[in-house]
Protein backbone atom coordinates (compact mmCIF):
# COMPACT_ATOMS: atom_id res chain seq x y z
CA UNK A 1 0.00 0.00 0.00
CA UNK A 2 1.11 3.59 -0.94
CA UNK A 3 0.26 6.29 2.23
CA UNK A 4 -2.43 7.41 0.48
CA UNK A 5 -4.25 4.11 0.43
CA UNK A 6 -2.75 3.56 3.97
CA UNK A 7 -4.38 6.16 5.25
CA UNK A 8 -7.87 5.64 3.07
CA UNK A 9 -8.24 2.47 4.48
CA UNK A 10 -7.65 3.69 8.19
CA UNK A 11 -10.11 6.62 7.72
CA UNK A 12 -12.58 4.20 6.69
CA UNK A 13 -11.69 1.77 9.83
CA UNK A 14 -10.45 -0.63 8.01
CA UNK A 15 -6.88 -2.55 8.88
CA UNK A 16 -4.63 -1.59 6.39
CA UNK A 17 -1.24 -2.98 6.28
CA UNK A 18 0.36 -0.75 8.98
CA UNK A 19 -0.43 2.09 11.21
CA UNK A 20 -0.51 5.22 9.19
CA UNK A 21 2.34 7.82 10.69
CA UNK A 22 1.66 11.69 10.51
CA UNK A 23 4.96 13.05 11.86
CA UNK A 24 3.78 16.73 12.11
CA UNK A 25 6.99 18.15 11.90
CA UNK A 26 7.28 21.62 11.27
CA UNK A 27 10.61 23.29 12.66
CA UNK A 28 12.24 20.42 11.87
CA UNK A 29 12.49 21.37 8.28
CA UNK A 30 14.50 24.85 9.38
CA UNK A 31 17.04 22.66 11.11
CA UNK A 32 17.51 20.35 7.85
CA UNK A 33 18.26 23.68 5.84
CA UNK A 34 20.45 25.16 8.45
CA UNK A 35 18.35 28.16 8.74
CA UNK A 36 17.04 30.29 10.80
CA UNK A 37 12.96 29.83 11.83
CA UNK A 38 12.08 33.32 10.50
CA UNK A 39 13.60 32.71 7.26
CA UNK A 40 12.37 29.37 6.43
CA UNK A 41 8.61 30.77 6.50
CA UNK A 42 9.25 33.50 4.36
CA UNK A 43 9.46 31.26 1.35
CA UNK A 44 7.06 28.63 0.19
CA UNK A 45 10.22 26.94 -1.54
CA UNK A 46 12.08 26.84 2.20
CA UNK A 47 9.03 24.47 3.39
CA UNK A 48 8.27 22.53 0.20
CA UNK A 49 12.27 21.38 0.37
CA UNK A 50 11.84 21.04 4.29
CA UNK A 51 8.42 19.11 4.46
CA UNK A 52 10.42 17.02 1.11
CA UNK A 53 13.29 16.47 3.28
CA UNK A 54 11.45 15.57 6.63
CA UNK A 55 9.37 12.50 4.58
CA UNK A 56 12.28 11.16 3.09
CA UNK A 57 14.38 11.03 6.31
CA UNK A 58 11.51 10.05 8.84
CA UNK A 59 8.99 8.00 6.95
CA UNK A 60 5.61 9.27 7.41
CA UNK A 61 2.81 9.01 5.67
CA UNK A 62 1.80 12.99 4.87
CA UNK A 63 3.12 15.85 3.84
CA UNK A 64 2.37 18.62 6.15
CA UNK A 65 1.70 22.53 4.72
CA UNK A 66 1.03 23.63 8.26
CA UNK A 67 3.51 26.83 8.47
CA UNK A 68 2.28 28.68 12.21
CA UNK A 69 -0.85 29.62 13.62
CA UNK A 70 -0.17 33.20 13.62
CA UNK A 71 -0.13 33.18 9.51
CA UNK A 72 -3.65 33.80 9.83
CA UNK A 73 -3.94 36.30 12.23
CA UNK A 74 -1.71 38.00 9.84
CA UNK A 75 -4.67 37.94 6.78
CA UNK A 76 -6.53 40.27 9.68
CA UNK A 77 -3.53 42.58 9.88
CA UNK A 78 -1.83 41.33 13.24
CA UNK A 79 1.97 40.84 13.63
CA UNK A 80 3.94 37.87 14.37
CA UNK A 81 6.93 37.25 16.56
CA UNK A 82 9.79 35.19 15.33
CA UNK A 83 11.69 33.23 17.76
CA UNK A 84 15.23 30.78 17.11
CA UNK A 85 14.22 27.73 19.03
CA UNK A 86 10.58 27.84 19.16
CA UNK A 87 7.26 28.49 17.45
CA UNK A 88 6.16 31.80 15.71
CA UNK A 89 3.92 33.47 18.07
CA UNK A 90 0.98 36.06 17.36
CA UNK A 91 1.40 39.71 18.19
CA UNK A 92 -0.91 42.37 19.54
CA UNK A 93 -4.96 41.43 19.03
CA UNK A 94 -6.12 43.52 15.81
CA UNK A 95 -9.80 43.94 17.54
CA UNK A 96 -9.01 46.18 20.17
CA UNK A 97 -12.66 46.16 21.02
CA UNK A 98 -15.46 44.36 20.64
CA UNK A 99 -17.24 47.03 19.20
CA UNK A 100 -15.07 46.29 16.47
CA UNK A 101 -16.44 43.51 15.24
CA UNK A 102 -19.72 45.13 13.96
CA UNK A 103 -17.70 46.36 11.12
CA UNK A 104 -15.55 44.07 10.25
CA UNK A 105 -14.93 42.44 7.10
CA UNK A 106 -13.47 39.02 6.24
CA UNK A 107 -9.49 39.20 4.37
CA UNK A 108 -9.10 38.17 0.93
CA UNK A 109 -6.96 35.29 0.94
CA UNK A 110 -5.36 36.73 -2.37
CA UNK A 111 -4.22 39.82 -0.29
CA UNK A 112 -2.37 38.07 2.05
CA UNK A 113 1.06 37.42 1.30
CA UNK A 114 1.42 34.30 4.20
CA UNK A 115 -1.58 32.54 2.97
CA UNK A 116 -0.89 32.74 -0.56
CA UNK A 117 3.07 31.31 0.25
CA UNK A 118 1.24 28.57 1.77
CA UNK A 119 -0.93 27.89 -1.20
CA UNK A 120 1.93 27.60 -3.24
CA UNK A 121 3.27 25.58 -1.01
CA UNK A 122 1.00 23.09 -1.02
CA UNK A 123 0.76 23.48 -4.90
CA UNK A 124 4.35 22.43 -4.99
CA UNK A 125 4.02 19.42 -2.78
CA UNK A 126 1.09 17.93 -4.42
CA UNK A 127 2.78 18.08 -7.80
CA UNK A 128 5.35 16.18 -6.10
CA UNK A 129 2.99 13.88 -3.69
CA UNK A 130 0.21 13.11 -6.99
CA UNK A 131 -2.23 10.48 -5.47
CA UNK A 132 0.31 8.55 -3.77
CA UNK A 133 1.07 10.80 -0.37
CA UNK A 134 -1.34 12.68 1.20
CA UNK A 135 -1.05 16.91 1.26
CA UNK A 136 -2.50 17.99 4.85
CA UNK A 137 -3.58 21.62 4.94
CA UNK A 138 -4.77 23.45 8.17
CA UNK A 139 -7.47 26.30 9.02
CA UNK A 140 -7.86 27.63 12.29
CA UNK A 141 -11.62 27.15 13.30
CA UNK A 142 -13.62 30.43 13.44
CA UNK A 143 -14.31 29.37 16.67
CA UNK A 144 -10.73 29.02 17.59
CA UNK A 145 -9.39 32.16 15.97
CA UNK A 146 -10.60 35.01 18.13
CA UNK A 147 -7.90 34.13 20.42
CA UNK A 148 -5.59 35.86 18.06
CA UNK A 149 -7.96 38.05 16.56
CA UNK A 150 -9.20 39.35 20.25
CA UNK A 151 -6.76 38.10 23.11
CA UNK A 152 -8.09 35.46 24.93
CA UNK A 153 -9.38 36.98 28.13
CA UNK A 154 -11.00 39.15 25.78
CA UNK A 155 -12.69 36.71 24.16
CA UNK A 156 -13.99 34.47 27.08
CA UNK A 157 -15.96 37.65 27.99
CA UNK A 158 -17.77 38.20 24.74
CA UNK A 159 -18.73 34.58 24.90
CA UNK A 160 -20.09 34.75 27.93
CA UNK A 161 -21.35 38.21 28.30
CA UNK A 162 -22.21 39.65 24.37
CA UNK A 163 -23.72 36.64 22.27
CA UNK A 164 -25.22 38.69 20.02
CA UNK A 165 -21.47 40.11 18.98
CA UNK A 166 -20.18 36.74 19.16
CA UNK A 167 -22.71 35.47 16.81
CA UNK A 168 -21.30 38.44 14.46
CA UNK A 169 -18.15 37.07 14.94
CA UNK A 170 -18.36 33.96 13.93
CA UNK A 171 -20.41 34.70 10.96
CA UNK A 172 -17.43 36.91 9.45
CA UNK A 173 -14.71 34.31 10.39
CA UNK A 174 -16.73 31.39 9.14
CA UNK A 175 -16.76 33.18 5.76
CA UNK A 176 -12.97 33.63 6.00
CA UNK A 177 -12.24 29.58 7.30
CA UNK A 178 -14.27 28.11 4.37
CA UNK A 179 -12.67 30.08 1.49
CA UNK A 180 -9.67 29.67 3.42
CA UNK A 181 -9.73 26.07 3.50
CA UNK A 182 -11.42 25.39 0.38
CA UNK A 183 -8.48 27.32 -1.33
CA UNK A 184 -5.97 24.95 0.20
CA UNK A 185 -8.12 22.05 -1.21
CA UNK A 186 -7.84 23.79 -4.58
CA UNK A 187 -4.82 23.96 -4.86
CA UNK A 188 -4.00 20.05 -4.19
CA UNK A 189 -4.63 19.78 -0.50
CA UNK A 190 -5.92 16.18 0.18
CA UNK A 191 -7.72 17.05 3.68
CA UNK A 192 -7.63 20.02 5.86
CA UNK A 193 -7.12 19.46 9.57
CA UNK A 194 -9.25 21.65 11.43
CA UNK A 195 -7.73 23.10 14.77
CA UNK A 196 -10.07 23.95 16.67
CA UNK A 197 -8.84 23.46 20.67
CA UNK A 198 -11.17 26.26 21.99
CA UNK A 199 -14.13 23.15 21.55
CA UNK A 200 -11.95 21.32 23.57
CA UNK A 201 -13.74 20.06 26.95
CA UNK A 202 -10.55 21.28 29.07
CA UNK A 203 -11.10 25.06 27.10
CA UNK A 204 -15.18 25.38 27.79
CA UNK A 205 -17.43 23.37 28.96
CA UNK A 206 -19.63 20.96 26.92
CA UNK A 207 -22.68 22.44 27.62
CA UNK A 208 -21.13 25.89 26.11
CA UNK A 209 -19.79 23.79 23.38
CA UNK A 210 -22.76 22.62 21.93
CA UNK A 211 -24.64 25.89 21.90
CA UNK A 212 -21.27 27.26 20.40
CA UNK A 213 -17.78 25.95 18.98
CA UNK A 214 -19.83 22.67 17.73
CA UNK A 215 -22.76 25.00 15.83
CA UNK A 216 -19.83 26.80 13.85
CA UNK A 217 -17.81 23.56 13.36
CA UNK A 218 -21.19 21.58 11.50
CA UNK A 219 -21.75 24.86 9.64
CA UNK A 220 -17.93 25.71 8.45
CA UNK A 221 -17.35 21.91 7.96
CA UNK A 222 -20.57 21.13 5.72
CA UNK A 223 -19.33 24.08 3.33
CA UNK A 224 -15.43 23.04 3.13
CA UNK A 225 -15.48 20.89 -0.01
CA UNK A 226 -13.02 17.93 0.88
CA UNK A 227 -12.54 15.38 3.97
CA UNK A 228 -11.71 17.29 7.75
CA UNK A 229 -10.12 16.02 10.56
CA UNK A 230 -11.08 18.16 13.97
CA UNK A 231 -7.66 18.45 16.12
CA UNK A 232 -8.34 20.21 19.96
CA UNK A 233 -3.93 20.36 19.78
CA UNK A 234 -3.79 18.38 22.98
CA UNK A 235 -6.80 19.69 24.69
CA UNK A 236 -9.42 17.23 26.46
CA UNK A 237 -11.86 15.23 23.86
CA UNK A 238 -13.70 12.75 25.29
CA UNK A 239 -16.53 14.13 26.35
CA UNK A 240 -17.39 15.89 23.20
CA UNK A 241 -16.30 12.70 21.22
CA UNK A 242 -20.04 12.65 20.27
CA UNK A 243 -20.91 15.64 19.02
CA UNK A 244 -17.65 16.05 17.20
CA UNK A 245 -18.26 13.23 15.11
CA UNK A 246 -21.55 14.68 14.72
CA UNK A 247 -20.23 17.90 13.14
CA UNK A 248 -19.04 15.84 9.91
CA UNK A 249 -15.58 15.36 10.77
CA UNK A 250 -13.45 12.61 9.42
CA UNK A 251 -10.88 12.23 12.64
CA UNK A 252 -10.04 13.49 15.74
CA UNK A 253 -6.67 14.84 17.32
CA UNK A 254 -6.55 14.04 20.46
CA UNK A 255 -4.64 14.56 23.88
CA UNK A 256 -1.69 12.40 25.96
CA UNK A 257 -3.22 13.60 29.01
CA UNK A 258 -6.75 11.17 27.94
CA UNK A 259 -6.23 7.26 27.45
CA UNK A 260 -6.47 6.08 24.34
CA UNK A 261 -8.25 2.68 25.14
CA UNK A 262 -10.78 5.02 26.71
CA UNK A 263 -11.01 7.25 23.40
CA UNK A 264 -11.55 4.56 21.11
CA UNK A 265 -14.20 3.21 23.04
CA UNK A 266 -15.86 6.20 22.49
CA UNK A 267 -15.41 6.88 18.96
CA UNK A 268 -16.49 3.51 17.72
CA UNK A 269 -16.26 3.35 13.85
CA UNK A 270 -17.79 6.80 13.52
CA UNK A 271 -14.91 8.65 13.87
CA UNK A 272 -10.85 7.85 13.28
CA UNK A 273 -8.74 8.96 15.76
CA UNK A 274 -5.06 10.95 15.54
CA UNK A 275 -2.57 11.12 18.57
CA UNK A 276 -1.26 10.68 21.22
CA UNK A 277 2.15 10.84 21.36
CA UNK A 278 3.19 13.61 23.83
CA UNK A 279 5.16 16.03 22.24
CA UNK A 280 5.95 18.47 25.23
CA UNK A 281 7.65 15.01 27.25
CA UNK A 282 9.23 13.70 23.74
CA UNK A 283 11.78 16.47 24.41
CA UNK A 284 13.45 14.18 27.06
CA UNK A 285 12.44 10.96 25.37
CA UNK A 286 14.98 8.28 24.42
CA UNK A 287 14.52 5.74 21.41
CA UNK A 288 13.73 3.07 23.97
CA UNK A 289 10.94 5.14 25.62
CA UNK A 290 9.95 6.20 22.31
CA UNK A 291 9.70 2.94 20.78
CA UNK A 292 7.32 1.93 23.87
CA UNK A 293 5.48 4.79 23.52
CA UNK A 294 4.58 4.25 19.99
CA UNK A 295 3.62 0.60 21.26
CA UNK A 296 1.36 1.88 23.97
CA UNK A 297 -0.17 4.35 21.69
CA UNK A 298 -0.54 1.06 18.91
CA UNK A 299 -2.26 -1.26 21.72
CA UNK A 300 -4.41 1.34 22.51
CA UNK A 301 -6.49 2.47 19.57
CA UNK A 302 -5.50 0.76 16.15
CA UNK A 303 -6.82 -2.33 16.07
CA UNK A 304 -9.44 -2.67 13.38
CA UNK A 305 -8.31 0.84 12.08
CA UNK A 306 -9.82 4.10 12.41
CA UNK A 307 -6.24 5.24 13.64
CA UNK A 308 -3.52 7.44 12.53
CA UNK A 309 -0.63 7.53 14.94
CA UNK A 310 0.84 11.10 15.63
CA UNK A 311 1.92 13.52 18.09
CA UNK A 312 -0.64 15.01 20.46
CA UNK A 313 -0.45 18.69 19.53
CA UNK A 314 0.11 18.58 15.72
CA UNK A 315 3.78 20.12 15.50
CA UNK A 316 6.32 18.18 16.96
CA UNK A 317 8.55 21.23 19.36
CA UNK A 318 11.72 21.94 17.96
CA UNK A 319 13.60 20.79 20.90
CA UNK A 320 12.67 17.30 20.17
CA UNK A 321 15.96 15.25 19.04
CA UNK A 322 16.26 13.68 15.13
CA UNK A 323 16.97 10.55 17.01
CA UNK A 324 13.77 10.24 18.49
CA UNK A 325 11.93 10.99 15.48
CA UNK A 326 13.64 8.20 13.86
CA UNK A 327 12.93 6.16 16.70
CA UNK A 328 9.13 6.65 16.15
CA UNK A 329 9.70 5.95 12.80
CA UNK A 330 11.29 2.60 13.27
CA UNK A 331 8.82 1.48 15.97
CA UNK A 332 6.10 2.03 13.46
CA UNK A 333 7.44 -0.26 11.14
CA UNK A 334 8.32 -2.68 14.01
CA UNK A 335 4.96 -2.57 15.86
CA UNK A 336 2.71 -1.41 13.50
CA UNK A 337 2.20 -4.05 11.02
CA UNK A 338 -1.09 -5.52 11.28
CA UNK A 339 -2.63 -7.68 12.14
CA UNK A 340 -1.15 -6.64 15.46
CA UNK A 341 -1.32 -10.10 16.72
CA UNK A 342 1.23 -8.82 19.50
CA UNK A 343 -1.39 -7.17 21.03
CA UNK A 344 -2.64 -9.07 24.40
CA UNK A 345 -6.56 -9.98 23.73
CA UNK A 346 -7.35 -7.75 26.82
CA UNK A 347 -6.39 -4.90 25.30
CA UNK A 348 -8.46 -6.01 22.13
CA UNK A 349 -11.30 -6.43 24.00
CA UNK A 350 -11.02 -2.74 25.30
CA UNK B 1 -24.88 26.76 57.86
CA UNK B 2 -22.18 24.51 57.42
CA UNK B 3 -23.16 23.93 53.91
CA UNK B 4 -22.39 27.82 53.36
CA UNK B 5 -18.80 26.72 51.29
CA UNK B 6 -20.34 24.09 49.74
CA UNK B 7 -23.23 25.94 48.45
CA UNK B 8 -20.73 28.84 47.66
CA UNK B 9 -18.71 26.16 45.03
CA UNK B 10 -21.62 25.02 43.14
CA UNK B 11 -22.79 28.76 42.62
CA UNK B 12 -19.58 29.11 41.20
CA UNK B 13 -19.32 26.30 38.81
CA UNK B 14 -22.92 26.91 37.49
CA UNK B 15 -21.65 30.59 37.06
CA UNK B 16 -24.53 32.02 38.80
CA UNK B 17 -23.12 35.00 39.94
CA UNK B 18 -26.24 36.65 42.15
CA UNK B 19 -26.70 33.60 43.99
CA UNK B 20 -22.70 33.36 44.98
CA UNK B 21 -23.16 36.83 45.94
CA UNK B 22 -25.70 36.79 48.27
CA UNK B 23 -24.00 33.47 50.02
CA UNK B 24 -20.90 35.74 50.20
CA UNK B 25 -22.70 38.37 51.89
CA UNK B 26 -24.09 35.59 54.32
CA UNK B 27 -20.88 34.72 55.63
CA UNK B 28 -19.80 38.16 56.12
CA UNK B 29 -22.71 38.31 58.56
CA UNK B 30 -21.05 35.76 61.49
CA UNK B 31 -17.25 35.79 59.64
CA UNK B 32 -14.89 38.05 59.96
CA UNK B 33 -14.16 39.49 56.27
CA UNK B 34 -10.63 37.43 55.97
CA UNK B 35 -12.34 34.65 57.54
CA UNK B 36 -15.05 34.85 54.85
CA UNK B 37 -12.66 34.55 52.36
CA UNK B 38 -10.68 31.63 53.65
CA UNK B 39 -13.72 29.69 54.14
CA UNK B 40 -15.32 30.29 51.16
CA UNK B 41 -13.82 31.98 48.40
CA UNK B 42 -10.12 29.93 48.80
CA UNK B 43 -11.24 26.29 48.85
CA UNK B 44 -14.19 26.98 45.82
CA UNK B 45 -11.33 28.30 43.82
CA UNK B 46 -8.70 25.33 45.00
CA UNK B 47 -11.73 22.65 44.31
CA UNK B 48 -12.40 24.53 40.87
CA UNK B 49 -9.09 24.23 39.87
CA UNK B 50 -8.47 20.85 40.84
CA UNK B 51 -11.53 19.73 38.88
CA UNK B 52 -10.09 21.16 35.97
CA UNK B 53 -7.06 19.59 36.36
CA UNK B 54 -8.80 16.23 36.52
CA UNK B 55 -10.89 17.15 33.62
CA UNK B 56 -14.33 17.85 35.14
CA UNK B 57 -14.08 21.52 34.91
CA UNK B 58 -13.30 24.03 31.47
CA UNK B 59 -10.96 26.88 31.91
CA UNK B 60 -13.36 29.30 31.20
CA UNK B 61 -15.00 28.22 34.14
CA UNK B 62 -11.60 28.95 36.33
CA UNK B 63 -11.12 32.57 34.32
CA UNK B 64 -15.11 33.18 35.05
CA UNK B 65 -14.39 32.05 38.71
CA UNK B 66 -11.58 34.12 39.44
CA UNK B 67 -12.53 36.77 37.97
CA UNK B 68 -15.97 36.92 39.47
CA UNK B 69 -14.59 36.47 43.53
CA UNK B 70 -11.99 38.98 42.78
CA UNK B 71 -14.65 41.15 42.25
CA UNK B 72 -16.58 40.18 44.85
CA UNK B 73 -13.27 40.88 47.48
CA UNK B 74 -12.37 44.25 46.19
CA UNK B 75 -16.01 45.33 46.34
CA UNK B 76 -16.19 44.52 50.03
CA UNK B 77 -12.39 45.71 50.58
CA UNK B 78 -11.76 48.31 48.13
CA UNK B 79 -8.24 49.12 49.59
CA UNK B 80 -7.32 45.11 49.43
CA UNK B 81 -7.41 42.49 52.39
CA UNK B 82 -3.80 43.25 53.21
CA UNK B 83 -4.40 46.91 54.15
CA UNK B 84 -0.87 48.50 55.77
CA UNK B 85 0.56 49.68 52.40
CA UNK B 86 3.80 47.45 52.60
CA UNK B 87 4.72 46.82 49.54
CA UNK B 88 4.32 42.83 48.50
CA UNK B 89 7.18 40.77 48.04
CA UNK B 90 5.60 38.43 45.29
CA UNK B 91 5.24 39.19 42.20
CA UNK B 92 3.72 37.69 38.83
CA UNK B 93 5.53 37.89 35.25
CA UNK B 94 4.99 36.21 32.10
CA UNK B 95 8.69 35.16 31.18
CA UNK B 96 9.45 35.87 27.21
CA UNK B 97 6.21 34.75 26.12
CA UNK B 98 3.42 36.30 24.89
CA UNK B 99 0.13 34.72 26.35
CA UNK B 100 -1.54 36.46 29.12
CA UNK B 101 -4.45 34.92 30.34
CA UNK B 102 -2.76 32.27 32.75
CA UNK B 103 -1.36 35.25 34.51
CA UNK B 104 -4.61 37.09 34.63
CA UNK B 105 -6.16 34.15 36.27
CA UNK B 106 -3.66 33.31 38.86
CA UNK B 107 -3.66 36.83 39.16
CA UNK B 108 -7.28 37.00 40.05
CA UNK B 109 -7.01 34.00 42.34
CA UNK B 110 -4.34 35.05 44.52
CA UNK B 111 -6.20 39.15 44.76
CA UNK B 112 -9.35 36.66 46.03
CA UNK B 113 -7.70 34.67 48.45
CA UNK B 114 -6.79 38.04 50.16
CA UNK B 115 -2.92 38.14 49.00
CA UNK B 116 -1.03 40.96 47.08
CA UNK B 117 1.01 40.26 44.07
CA UNK B 118 2.97 42.68 41.47
CA UNK B 119 2.26 42.55 38.06
CA UNK B 120 5.38 42.88 36.04
CA UNK B 121 3.63 41.77 32.89
CA UNK B 122 5.89 40.64 30.33
CA UNK B 123 9.83 40.62 30.87
CA UNK B 124 12.74 38.70 29.88
CA UNK B 125 15.41 37.17 31.88
CA UNK B 126 18.01 39.95 32.47
CA UNK B 127 15.02 42.81 33.14
CA UNK B 128 13.16 40.31 35.33
CA UNK B 129 16.91 39.73 37.15
CA UNK B 130 17.24 43.18 38.01
CA UNK B 131 13.70 43.32 39.32
CA UNK B 132 13.76 40.93 41.47
CA UNK B 133 17.11 42.19 43.42
CA UNK B 134 15.64 45.69 43.38
CA UNK B 135 11.98 44.51 44.86
CA UNK B 136 13.74 42.18 47.11
CA UNK B 137 11.36 39.57 46.00
CA UNK B 138 10.42 36.33 48.46
CA UNK B 139 8.48 35.01 46.07
CA UNK B 140 8.54 34.94 42.46
CA UNK B 141 5.22 33.39 40.02
CA UNK B 142 6.10 32.49 36.36
CA UNK B 143 3.25 31.23 34.11
CA UNK B 144 4.76 30.18 30.22
CA UNK B 145 2.71 28.37 27.69
CA UNK B 146 5.22 27.74 25.21
CA UNK B 147 7.77 25.14 25.77
CA UNK B 148 11.23 27.21 25.08
CA UNK B 149 9.62 30.04 27.80
CA UNK B 150 9.35 27.22 30.23
CA UNK B 151 13.18 26.42 29.30
CA UNK B 152 14.35 30.16 29.83
CA UNK B 153 12.89 29.14 33.60
CA UNK B 154 16.50 27.46 33.83
CA UNK B 155 18.21 30.46 32.84
CA UNK B 156 16.40 32.55 35.36
CA UNK B 157 16.78 30.35 38.36
CA UNK B 158 20.67 29.86 37.28
CA UNK B 159 20.90 33.96 37.13
CA UNK B 160 19.22 34.22 40.65
CA UNK B 161 21.54 31.70 42.53
CA UNK B 162 24.40 33.28 40.67
CA UNK B 163 23.48 36.43 42.48
CA UNK B 164 22.53 34.50 45.53
CA UNK B 165 19.11 35.96 45.56
CA UNK B 166 17.00 34.51 48.28
CA UNK B 167 13.73 34.49 46.11
CA UNK B 168 11.37 31.47 45.91
CA UNK B 169 10.96 30.34 42.49
CA UNK B 170 6.89 28.73 41.60
CA UNK B 171 6.06 28.20 37.87
CA UNK B 172 3.03 26.75 35.52
CA UNK B 173 1.38 27.14 32.67
CA UNK B 174 0.81 24.09 29.93
CA UNK B 175 4.33 22.39 29.61
CA UNK B 176 4.38 21.73 32.95
CA UNK B 177 1.56 19.80 32.53
CA UNK B 178 2.58 17.71 29.53
CA UNK B 179 6.34 17.20 31.01
CA UNK B 180 5.52 16.38 35.02
CA UNK B 181 9.76 16.69 35.31
CA UNK B 182 10.01 19.80 33.99
CA UNK B 183 9.75 22.42 36.50
CA UNK B 184 12.47 20.33 38.72
CA UNK B 185 14.63 20.37 35.88
CA UNK B 186 14.67 24.20 35.35
CA UNK B 187 15.45 24.64 39.20
CA UNK B 188 11.79 25.89 40.56
CA UNK B 189 10.88 25.22 43.95
CA UNK B 190 7.82 24.71 43.12
CA UNK B 191 4.99 24.01 40.18
CA UNK B 192 1.20 24.75 40.64
CA UNK B 193 -0.88 22.72 37.80
CA UNK B 194 -3.91 25.11 38.30
CA UNK B 195 -4.48 28.70 39.63
CA UNK B 196 -6.14 27.64 42.58
CA UNK B 197 -2.75 25.88 43.40
CA UNK B 198 -1.17 29.56 43.71
CA UNK B 199 -2.43 30.94 47.13
CA UNK B 200 -1.05 27.70 48.76
CA UNK B 201 2.19 27.67 46.79
CA UNK B 202 2.69 31.75 47.82
CA UNK B 203 1.94 31.17 51.54
CA UNK B 204 3.78 27.71 51.77
CA UNK B 205 6.66 29.32 50.01
CA UNK B 206 6.69 32.60 52.30
CA UNK B 207 6.71 30.15 55.05
CA UNK B 208 9.82 28.29 54.04
CA UNK B 209 11.36 31.21 52.87
CA UNK B 210 11.16 32.90 56.37
C1 LIG C 1 -6.22 26.76 22.96
C2 LIG C 1 -4.84 26.53 22.41
C3 LIG C 1 -4.46 27.23 21.26
C4 LIG C 1 -5.36 28.30 20.61
C5 LIG C 1 -5.27 29.58 21.45
C6 LIG C 1 -3.89 29.75 22.09
C7 LIG C 1 -3.54 31.04 22.75
N1 LIG C 1 -3.66 31.15 24.05
O1 LIG C 1 -3.14 31.95 22.09
C8 LIG C 1 -4.72 28.46 19.21
C9 LIG C 1 -5.39 27.60 18.19
C10 LIG C 1 -4.69 29.88 18.68
C11 LIG C 1 -3.31 27.92 19.50
C12 LIG C 1 -2.23 28.22 18.72
C13 LIG C 1 -0.93 27.88 19.05
N2 LIG C 1 -0.51 26.98 19.95
CO1 LIG C 1 -1.73 26.20 21.21
N3 LIG C 1 -2.76 25.40 22.54
C14 LIG C 1 -3.95 25.60 23.04
C15 LIG C 1 -4.25 24.73 24.28
C16 LIG C 1 -5.26 23.64 23.95
C17 LIG C 1 -4.72 25.58 25.48
C18 LIG C 1 -3.82 26.81 25.67
C19 LIG C 1 -4.31 27.92 26.54
O2 LIG C 1 -4.22 29.07 26.15
N4 LIG C 1 -4.79 27.64 27.72
C20 LIG C 1 -5.18 28.65 28.66
C21 LIG C 1 -4.10 28.91 29.69
C22 LIG C 1 -4.55 29.98 30.64
O3 LIG C 1 -3.91 27.69 30.36
P1 LIG C 1 -2.59 27.37 31.16
O4 LIG C 1 -1.45 28.18 30.67
O5 LIG C 1 -2.40 25.92 31.25
O6 LIG C 1 -2.92 27.98 32.61
C23 LIG C 1 -3.66 27.30 33.60
C24 LIG C 1 -2.77 26.53 34.55
O7 LIG C 1 -1.67 25.93 33.89
C25 LIG C 1 -2.42 27.53 35.60
N5 LIG C 1 -1.23 28.35 35.47
C26 LIG C 1 -0.75 29.02 34.40
N6 LIG C 1 0.33 29.71 34.74
C27 LIG C 1 0.55 29.51 36.06
C28 LIG C 1 1.53 30.00 36.91
C29 LIG C 1 1.53 29.60 38.24
C30 LIG C 1 2.59 30.12 39.16
C31 LIG C 1 0.53 28.71 38.74
C32 LIG C 1 0.53 28.29 40.15
C33 LIG C 1 -0.45 28.23 37.87
C34 LIG C 1 -0.43 28.63 36.54
O8 LIG C 1 -3.51 28.44 35.63
C35 LIG C 1 -4.32 28.36 34.46
C36 LIG C 1 -5.72 28.05 34.91
O9 LIG C 1 -5.77 26.98 35.81
C37 LIG C 1 -2.82 24.15 24.62
C38 LIG C 1 -2.76 22.70 25.05
C39 LIG C 1 -3.32 22.47 26.43
N7 LIG C 1 -4.00 21.37 26.58
O10 LIG C 1 -3.12 23.24 27.34
C40 LIG C 1 -2.04 24.33 23.30
C41 LIG C 1 -0.56 24.78 23.38
C42 LIG C 1 -0.45 25.89 24.38
N8 LIG C 1 -0.26 25.33 22.07
C43 LIG C 1 0.95 25.17 21.75
C44 LIG C 1 1.54 25.77 20.58
C45 LIG C 1 2.95 25.38 20.24
C46 LIG C 1 0.81 26.68 19.78
C47 LIG C 1 1.33 27.45 18.55
C48 LIG C 1 2.68 28.10 18.73
C49 LIG C 1 1.35 26.51 17.33
C50 LIG C 1 1.98 27.15 16.11
N9 LIG C 1 3.10 26.63 15.66
O11 LIG C 1 1.47 28.10 15.60
C51 LIG C 1 0.22 28.50 18.33
C52 LIG C 1 0.53 29.88 18.97
C53 LIG C 1 -0.67 30.78 18.93
C54 LIG C 1 -0.38 32.19 19.22
N10 LIG C 1 -1.10 32.82 20.15
O12 LIG C 1 0.48 32.76 18.57
C55 LIG C 1 1.70 24.26 22.72
C56 LIG C 1 2.79 24.99 23.55
C57 LIG C 1 3.91 24.09 24.02
C58 LIG C 1 4.95 23.95 22.95
N11 LIG C 1 4.90 22.89 22.16
O13 LIG C 1 5.79 24.81 22.81
C59 LIG C 1 0.54 23.68 23.58
C60 LIG C 1 0.85 23.44 25.06
C61 LIG C 1 0.13 22.34 22.93
C62 LIG C 1 1.08 21.20 23.20
N12 LIG C 1 0.69 20.19 23.95
O14 LIG C 1 2.22 21.22 22.75
N13 LIG C 1 -3.28 27.15 20.59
Amino acid sequence: MNSMQRCLAALAHQEPDRVPLFLLATLHGARELGMPIAEYFSAAEHVVEGQLRLFRKYRGDCLYAFFYAAIEAEAWGGSTHFRADGPPACGEPVIGSASLIDRLDPPAIDDAPGLLRVIETIRRLSDFAGDRVPVIGVAISPFSLPVMQMGFAAYLDLIHDDRARFEQLMRVNEEFTVSWANAQLAAGATAICYFDPLSAASVIPPALYRQTGRRVARRTLARITGPTATHLASGRALPIMGDLADTGTLAVGVSALEDLRVLKAAAGDRVALLGNLNGVEMRRWTPVRAEAEVRRAIAGAARGGGFILSDNHGEIPWQVADQVLMAIGDAVERWGRYPLDWIPSAARAG
Amino acid sequence: MSDLPQSFLAALEELDQLRADALFRLALADRAPIEAVEQLIVPALEAIGRGWDEGRTALSQVYVAGRFCERLVSGVFPAGIEAGGERPRTAIVVLNDYHFLGKRIVSAVLRASGIAVLDYGRMDVDELVSRVAADRLEVLLISVLMLPAALQVGALTAALRARDLPVRVAVGGAPFHFDAELWREVGAHAMGRTAGDAPGIVRALLEEGR
